[in-house]
This record gives structure tokens, C-alpha cells and sequence, in this order.
């Protein structure tokens, strides 16, 4: 255990417990996220926990980043989604593709809640399929001219910049495109089932001309490069924020059990209550397990991360609504209610199976990861029979 | 074991086709004949980078670097070089 890194993520728990918990249902009901708390997360530098030191940032590795994640989430997933776009999706992928220039531009704003970046990739008909974008860029001297329109952007109501994907014909390219700029606009959509105070929004750009400078990666390494590592790390946060969900619900859950009592005695008692908690024990901390393993992996370098870190996205993202569903199913109507979290947390639990690559998307990348590594190698016939002899 | 044959190796174990006998040779542009998808380009970068200790960076991200065999094997050895 690296002691100042533990130290840090044990800080962060305190803090969410005294500054972002208490206010998590009214975050939900007001569909906003104050400003102070963001100034305050930067201040405490948790809007750059994953970025190194030499960038202003709390130099988690990708294990403690982790644990960092499920305390923040714990306490409120559309806080936990604010890391997830800024500190995940934008700031990684800066951080490993962006130009010096880009880096020394952007990432010192970012650490200090100056500037809040969001990741523009889904389109009103463009979700699993990415690389279909329509938001199309053409070249016009020094600069490139984007027009399109990106829908379900978290954070895209409030966001300072966007990382955007757009396309020229096949090529996929990648662009800093500041909220600022003539073309840029943003509008709000309310109703959504979670996520309420995760400022979504629809974005469009209308001939929006961004310099050469701004474009992110090379030009046409959008997809495979940019895209690619964008998600990757958004679904490690994923995996631990489903981790988060369903720690948050078991505890619920079981604080509920011990309380509530029918038919003369606490309900923790009753042995079909039980069989719910033992499940939710056991799944939680499986899907832990393997967000830990990708951690590691992930720290490692290892070529096989992204594929472990699906699993833990996929996995982890169902545990939480089983457990978060069972949570409910423990409180009765009282789960029912938005007088208990647990009522927030099912729904938030739901979001974490569609966004970063549907559970669908990802059973089909860990298919086939599956058939091309698990494949029994076939034996000559006479290896066979001689290993029978010794039965 | 020989960089090209690493290399050789590792895209092998990634190929999108499951047949047991697919006709790759180290020339062939691997994306744009789809032997790999382009999910793979990500772990391709992964590995150059873990296996044979070279950073790949901003302006590496050139697709002509990872297009074949050849080609990955041409990049290593510069980059090692410098």
C-alpha cells in the first residue's frame, strides 16, 4: 500500500462525506452542480487526482485513481461523472496524445477548475456506431471549419472547451473547440432518468473555424487514437462508479435490514433478506476485484488492459443495478421514494449499463477476446489415445 | 525471439478473422484490410510501448507507423535508434 496515495483518497472520502453527500438528493432534484464545489474539488486538486505532478495534479496511479473514484461516487454519481468527463475522458487523453503546447495550455486550467472540458463524440443519430460521425471538418487555410451537432454531452451545458470528433469523408479527426467561439452553442435537455445534474446537453457548431493547433492527435487518428483512449478511460471510471453504486446500495441496504423491523423482529432476520445481502456482499466485491485488476494492469502498461478494463466496466456496471435493484426491493415502498438514496442510485445505476459502450458493446469485445484467447489447442490423435492408457 | 517476429506474433494473436489459416504477410496493410479492427490500434500502441520500451507520442500517431508489419518494425527500430 503506498501510504500518501491512501492518504490522499482517505482525505477525499472525508470530504465527500462532509461537502458533496449531504447535498447529493438536491443536486439530483435541482439538475445543477454548483460552482463552489467545483472551485472547491480544484482547490483540494480532485479535478486532476489522475494527472501528474508536474501538471498540478495529485499523481494517483491508475489503482488509487480508482479507489479515489468509488469514494467520489459513493457520495454522488453526477460528482463522480464530473471526474469521469474532465479528469477521465479529457484530461487522459490530453495528457497522452495532446502536443506540448496543447498540454501546457490546457491542463493548467483544467487543474485549477478554470476551465471545464467535456468530450463531444455522440450524435442525435450516432451512439454505439462512433465511428459514423456526421459532425463534418473540411480544411480552409490555417484552419479547419467543423459544422454538426453532438447530443447526451455531459457537462456540455457548462463546459469551457470540447474535445469533438468529426469527419472528412472516412478520416476522423479530433479538435479543441472552445465554448467561446463564434458557432458554438448549447442547450440544456431535462428529463433525463439520471445524471440530472450532469449539465447534459446538445451542442452545435455552426462553421465553427478552429486553427490547425487545436486539432488533437494527427489528423485522421480520431477514431483509433483519440476515441479509442477517450473510452478507455472513461470506462475504467464507469467500472468504478458501478463499484461505487453498489457499495453505496449494500450499505443501504443493510442499514435498512438492521433497522426496520416486521412481523415482531428486524428484517435483517428473515433468511430471504439475507440471501439479497449475501448476493449484493458477494457481487460488490467481486466486481471490485476486478476493477483492481485492471488497475494494476492498467499501471502496468499491459496490452491486455483495455480488454480487462471492458470486463470491469461491463461487470461492474451490472452489479450495480442488481444490487442497487435488490436495495430497493430491501426498503419496500419506502426504496420507492426519493426520501432514500436508494431510489437515486437505481436509477443512476441504469445509466452506467448505456454509457462508455453499452453492456452489449461490451460482451461483444469481450467475445471476442474470448474466442481468440480461449481456444483449446488440438492435440495429434495419438497424444490422445496414449493419455487414455494411463487413466 | 526477433522484434519482427514479436511483432509478427502479437498481430496474429489480435486478428479479426477465427479461421485457423489466414494469408498475412508483412507487408499487408493490416487496418485497411481489415485483419485487425480498429480497436486494436490502441493495444497495438500498448504494446510497442510495454514490449520493447519506446514512447509513442503526438507525433508518432501517424497511421503509415502501425499500417503493417513491416512498417511497425521499421518505426521500433527508429525510435529506438534516436
Amino acid at each position: 500500500m503506498d501510504s500518501q496515495q491512501q492518504k490522499i483518497v482517505d482525505e477525499a472520502r472525508i470530504f465527500a462525506e462532509k461537502e458533496i453527500r449531504p447535498y447529493a438528493r438536491e443536486f439530483d432534484e435541482r439538475g445543477v452542480l454548483p460552482r463552489e464545489l467545483m472551485d472547491k474539488m480544484a482547490e483540494k486538486r480532485y479535478l486532476s487526482a489522475n494527472f501528474p505532478e508536474k501538471y498540478g495534479g495529485l499523481g494517483l496511479d491508475p489503482v488509487y485513481y480508482g479507489f479515489f473514484t468509488e469514494e467520489i461516487g459513493k457520495a454522488c454519481c453526477s460528482v463522480r461523472a464530473l471526474i469521469t468527463v474532465h479528469s477521465s475522458l479529457v484530461g487522459e487523453t490530453l495528457l497522452r496524445w495532446g502536443t506540448g503546447k496543447q498540454k501546457d495550455k490546457w491542463l493548467p486550467f483544467m487543474v485549477a477548475g478554470k476551465k471545464i472540458g467535456a468530450f463531444a463524440l455522440s450524435e442525435p443519430d450516432v451512439g454505439s456506431n462512433a465511428k459514423s460521425v456526421q459532425t463534418a471538418y473540411e480544411k480552409s487555410g490555417n484552419s479547419y471549419i467543423i459544422s454538426g451537432q453532438k447530443k447526451w454531452i455531459s457537462f456540455g451545458d457548462i463546459a469551457d472547451f470540447f474535445i469533438v470528433i468529426a469527419s472528412n469523408k472516412s478520416r476522423v479527426s479530433a479538435f479543441l473547440v472552445e465554448r467561446g467561439w463564434e458557432g458554438v452553442e448549447s442547450k440544456p435537455i431535462k428529463g433525463m432518468l439520471a445524471s440530472r445534474a450532469s449539465h447534459i446537453a446538445v451542442l452545435n457548431f455552426d462553421k465553427v473555424i478552429v486553427p490547425d493547433e487545436n486539432c488533437l492527435g494527427k489528423e485522421g487518428s480520431g477514431f483509433s487514437y483519440i476515441v479509442n483512449t477517450a473510452l478507455d478511460h472513461g470506462r475504467y471510471s464507469i467500472a468504478w462508479a458501478g463499484v461505487a453504486v453498489a457499495q453505496e446500495a449494500l450499505e443501504a441496504m443493510v442499514t435498512y435490514a438492521r433497522k426496520r423491523s416486521q412481523f415482531g423482529k428486524k428484517i435483517y432476520n428473515f433468511q430471504l433478506i439475507q440471501g439479497m445481502i449475501g448476493d449484493a456482499v458477494t457481487k460488490t466485491h467481486a466486481a471490485r476485484s476486478l476493477c483492481l485488476r485492471a488497475g494494476e494492469m492498467r499501471k502496468e502498461g499491459d496490452p491486455d488492459a483495455t480488454i480487462e478494463t471492458s470486463m470491469a466496466k461491463y461487470f461492474a456496471s451490472k452489479v450495480a443495478m442488481e444490487v442497487a435493484a435488490d436495495a430497493v426491493q430491501v426498503h419496500g415502498a419506502n426504496g420507492c421514494c426519493n426520501g432514500y438514496p436508494v431510489e437515486r442510485l437505481y436509477r443512476e445505476a441504469k445509466v452506467l449499463e448505456v454509457i462508455e459502450g453499452t453492456s452489449q458493446i461490451q460482451q461483444e469485445i469481450i467475445a471476442r477476446f474470448g474466442l481468440r484467447r480461449y481456444t483449446k489447442k488440438e492435440y495429434p490423435e495419438r497424444v490422445r489415445h496414449s493419455s487414455k492408457g494411463h487413466g | 525471439m526477433q522484434l519482427i517476429e514479436k511483432v509478427r506474433e502479437f498481430i496474429k494473436n489480435h486478428l479479426v478473422s477465427l479461421e485457423s489459416y489466414v494469408n498475412l504477410n508483412d507487408e499487408d496493410k493490416i487496418f485497411e484490410l481489415g485483419f485487425v479492427d480498429s480497436l486494436f490500434a490502441l493495444q497495438l500502441v500498448n504494446f510497442v510501448e510495454g514490449e520493447f520500451k519506446i514512447s509513442v507520442d503526438n507525433e508518432d500517431l501517424d497511421l503509415e507507423n502501425f499500417s503493417s508489419i513491416n512498417a511497425i518494425v521499421a518505426f521500433i527500430e527508429k525510435k529506438r535508434k534516436n
